[in-house]
C-alpha cells in the first residue's frame, strides 16, 4: 500500500505555502494531536478542495492557515512571508454563519465594516458593498439585520463580505453544511463564478465528495487524525461547469468514485500512526 | 388598543392598593400611619414648589453625577479588565472581596476623608452603582462568541476597531443589565447618604420631618423617592429598547 503522497505542483506561481504544519491541542486531560504533517502549495489563482472525515483536522488547518492559532510545528509561508497573525490579504468564510455575522449591524454594514476598518474611501466602499450584495444576489436586502434572513441568505452575506474584502485568498469552511440543496447548488456556482472574475485563490473545505470534485480544480483528501494528506488529486473536467451536465460526465463519476474510496479508507482509521506501521510492515522490518 | 390594555393591566394592581389603603386607614387616628389623601395633598402644598428646586435638585445632581460616573468608568474599566485574561485573574479576587462590602458601612469613612459635602455622597453612590456595571461589564466581554471573535480577527480589526465595533456591542446586553442593577442602588445610596449628614437633599429633608413629626410631608417625600425610581427605570427602558433593538430582535426571532 502506497500512501499516495504525489504533492501535486500548482501551475504558476505559489501564493500559499503550507510546511509540514503539525497541530498539538493542549487540553485538561492532555495533549491532543489534531494534525500530524501536513504540506502542500496553492499556486495564485488556484481553487484547491480539502476533504477529510469529521474530525479531520480541517477546521483547525484553516485557522493555522489564516493567522487565528499558532502551529506547533512546521510554518504557513503567504506571499513570501511567514504567518504569524491574521494576514491582510486573507478572508475567511466560517461554517457557522449565524456566528459570523454582527446582529447589531445591518446587512450592508456587516459587508461593509471590514473595508471600513481597513480605511478604504468611502466611494470605493460603496461601490465594492453594492457590487459584493448585487453578486450574490442580496442587493434588494441592504438594510435587513442578519437574524431577519434566512440560513442560506445569511450565508451569502458572509460570502458577499469577503468577496467586497477583495483577499488573495479566500478560505472557506464547509459553508454549505446547513442550507438547503437548492440554495447550495446555487452558492457553489457563486463562489465559482466570484472565483473566476476576481482571479483568487480558493481554498475550500467540504465533507461533501461530489461538492469537491464539482468545484476544484483539486483535490486534497487527508487522513483520520492525527492527519497527514491521503492524496493530492488534480481534477481533470472542464473550467466551465454546470450542475447538471458536469455531474454526470463519466470523468466526474470517476473522480467522485475515487474521493469517495479515500475517504472511505480515512474513516475506516488510516492516520499518521497506521500509516507509518503500514509502511514498516511493507518494508518487511 | 392593545397599548391601553397593557397600560390598565400595568395600573390595576396599584389603584386596587391604593382603594384597600383608603378604606382602610379611613379612620384611622394614629398620626404615624399614612393616609393617601393627606400624602397626596402634602405633595402638593408642601413639596411643590421651591422646596422641590432646594431640596430634590441637589439630590439628582448627587444622583445623576454618580451614577454617570460609575457607568463611565466602569463600562471602560469593564472593557479593558474583560479582554484581559490576566488583568481579571489579577482582579477577580480583590472585586469578589468588595463586592461583599455593603457600600452604606464606608459612609462614616467616607464622610471623615472626603467631608460632609456633595463629595462624599457622590463617592458613594459612584462606589455601590460601579460594581454591577463593572462585573457585568466584564462577564459580557469574557463570553463574546468565539466565531464572531475570530471573524473580526481575519479582518484585520485590532486595537481600537475591535473595540468599538466588536467587544463593545457584543457585551452591550450584559452592560445595560449592569446599569438597570445600578438604577435602585443609585436611589437607596443617595437617600442613605443625606440622612447620615447632609445639609439638603431628599433625605436630609425627610428626616428633618419625622425629627419634627409632619408625618404627612415625610410620607410625600417617601413618594417622591418612588416616583423617581419609576420615572428613572422607564427612561431606561426607553434608551434600552433603542440600543438592543437588535438584541431584543434577535431573540424574538429565536423563539420563533
Ligand atoms: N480547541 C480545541 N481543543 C482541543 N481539541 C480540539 C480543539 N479543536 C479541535 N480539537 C480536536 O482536533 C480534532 C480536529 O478538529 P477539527 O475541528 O479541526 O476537525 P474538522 O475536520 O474541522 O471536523 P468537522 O468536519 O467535524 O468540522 C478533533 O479531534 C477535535 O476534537
Ligand atoms: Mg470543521
Amino acid at each position: 500500500m502506497s500512501t499516495d503522497v504525489t504533492g501535486t505542483t500548482p501551475k504558476g506561481e505559489v501564493l500559499l505555502s503550507v510546511q509540514g504544519v503539525q497541530k498539538v491541542y493542549s487540553t485538561p486531560t492532555g495533549p491532543v494531536e489534531a494534525v500530524r504533517d501536513l504540506t502542500f502549495d496553492l499556486g495564485k489563482g488556484e481553487f484547491a478542495c480539502l476533504v477529510g472525515p469529521s474530525g479531520s483536522g480541517k477546521t483547525t488547518l484553516l485557522k493555522v492557515i489564516s493567522g487565528l492559532m499558532p502551529a506547533t510545528s512546521g510554518r504557513v509561508v503567504l506571499d513570501g512571508k511567514t504567518i504569524d497573525g491574521p494576514p491582510r490579504g486573507m478572508a475567511l468564510v466560517f461554517q457557522e454563519y449565524g456566528r459570523s455575522l454582527y446582529p447589531w449591524m445591518r446587512v450592508a454594514e456587516n459587508v461593509v465594516l471590514p473595508l471600513r476598518a481597513a480605511g478604504v474611501p468611502k466611494a470605493e466602499r460603496r461601490a465594492r458593498v453594492d457590487e459584493a450584495l448585487e453578486q450574490v444576489g442580496l442587493a434588494h436586502v441592504p438594510k435587513s439585520y442578519p437574524w431577519q434572513l434566512s440560513g442560506g441568505m445569511q450565508q451569502r452575506v458572509a460570502i458577499a463580505r469577503a468577496i467586497a474584502y477583495r483577499p488573495e485568498v479566500l478560505l472557506m469552511d464547509e459553508p454549505f453544511a446547513a442550507v438547503d440543496a437548492q440554495t447550495r447548488a446555487d452558492l457553489e456556482d457563486l463562489v465559482r463564478k466570484v472565483w473566476k472574475e476576481l482571479g483568487i485563490t480558493v481554498l475550500f473545505v467540504t465533507h461533501d465528495i461530489d461538492e469537491s470534485v464539482y468545484l476544484g480544480e483539486r483535490v486534497i483528501i487527508l487522513s483520520s487524525s492525527p492527519t497527514i494528506i491521503l492524496e493530492d488529486l488534480r481534477i481533470d473536467l472542464p473550467a466551465e461547469r454546470d450542475q447538471l451536465e458536469t455531474r454526470s460526465m463519466p470523468e466526474f463519476v470517476e473522480q467522485r468514485h475515487h474521493v469517495y474510496e479515500q475517504i472511505q479508507k480515512a474513516k475506516r482509521g488510516y492516520n499518521a500512526d497506521t500509516a507509518s506501521m503500514s509502511a514498516v510492515a511493507a518494508s518487511g522490518v | 388598543m392593545k397599548a391601553l390594555k397593557a397600560l390598565s393591566a400595568a395600573l390595576a394592581l396599584p389603584i386596587l392598593i391604593v382603594i384597600v389603603w383608603w378604606l382602610g386607614t379611613m379612620n384611622e387616628t394614629n398620626p404615624f400611619v399614612p393616609k393617601p389623601g393627606q400624602m397626596l395633598n402634602d405633595l402638593f402644598t408642601v413639596w411643590v414648589g421651591p422646596l422641590m428646586a432646594e431640596q430634590v435638585v441637589p439630590s439628582l445632581y448627587r444622583l445623576g453625577v454618580g451614577l454617570g460616573a460609575a457607568i463611565i468608568v466602569g463600562i471602560t474599566l469593564g472593557l479593558l479588565i474583560g479582554a484581559s485574561r490576566l488583568a481579571r485573574a489579577l482582579t477577580g479576587p480583590a472585586f469578589e472581596f468588595i463586592r461583599a462590602v455593603p457600600p452604606p458601612v464606608l459612609l462614616p469613612v467616607l464622610l471623615l476623608i472626603l467631608g460632609i459635602d456633595d463629595r462624599s455622597k457622590i463617592f458613594l453612590i459612584f462606589l455601590g452603582c460601579l460594581w454591577p456595571i463593572l462585573l457585568n461589564t466584564i462577564d459580557g466581554v469574557r463570553s463574546v462568541d468565539s466565531v464572531l471573535a475570530d471573524t473580526t480577527s481575519t479582518y484585520g480589526m485590532q486595537g481600537w476597531a475591535r473595540f468599538r465595533w466588536f467587544v463593545f456591542p457584543a457585551a452591550l446586553p450584559r452592560i445595560m443589565t449592569g446599569i438597570r442593577l445600578a438604577l435602585p442602588i443609585a436611589i437607596i445610596l443617595m437617600v442613605v447618604s443625606e440622612m447620615y449628614a447632609a445639609l439638603d437633599g431628599l433625605g436630609y429633608r425627610i428626616m428633618l420631618f419625622k425629627q419634627t413629626f409632619q408625618m404627612g410631608p415625610m410620607w410625600a417625600g417617601i413618594l417622591i423617592i418612588g416616583l423617581i425610581g419609576i420615572l428613572m427605570a422607564g427612561l431606561f427602558r426607553l434608551v434600552e429598547r433603542r440600543v438592543l433593538a437588535w438584541y431584543y430582535g434577535q431573540r424574538e426571532m429565536e423563539k420563533q
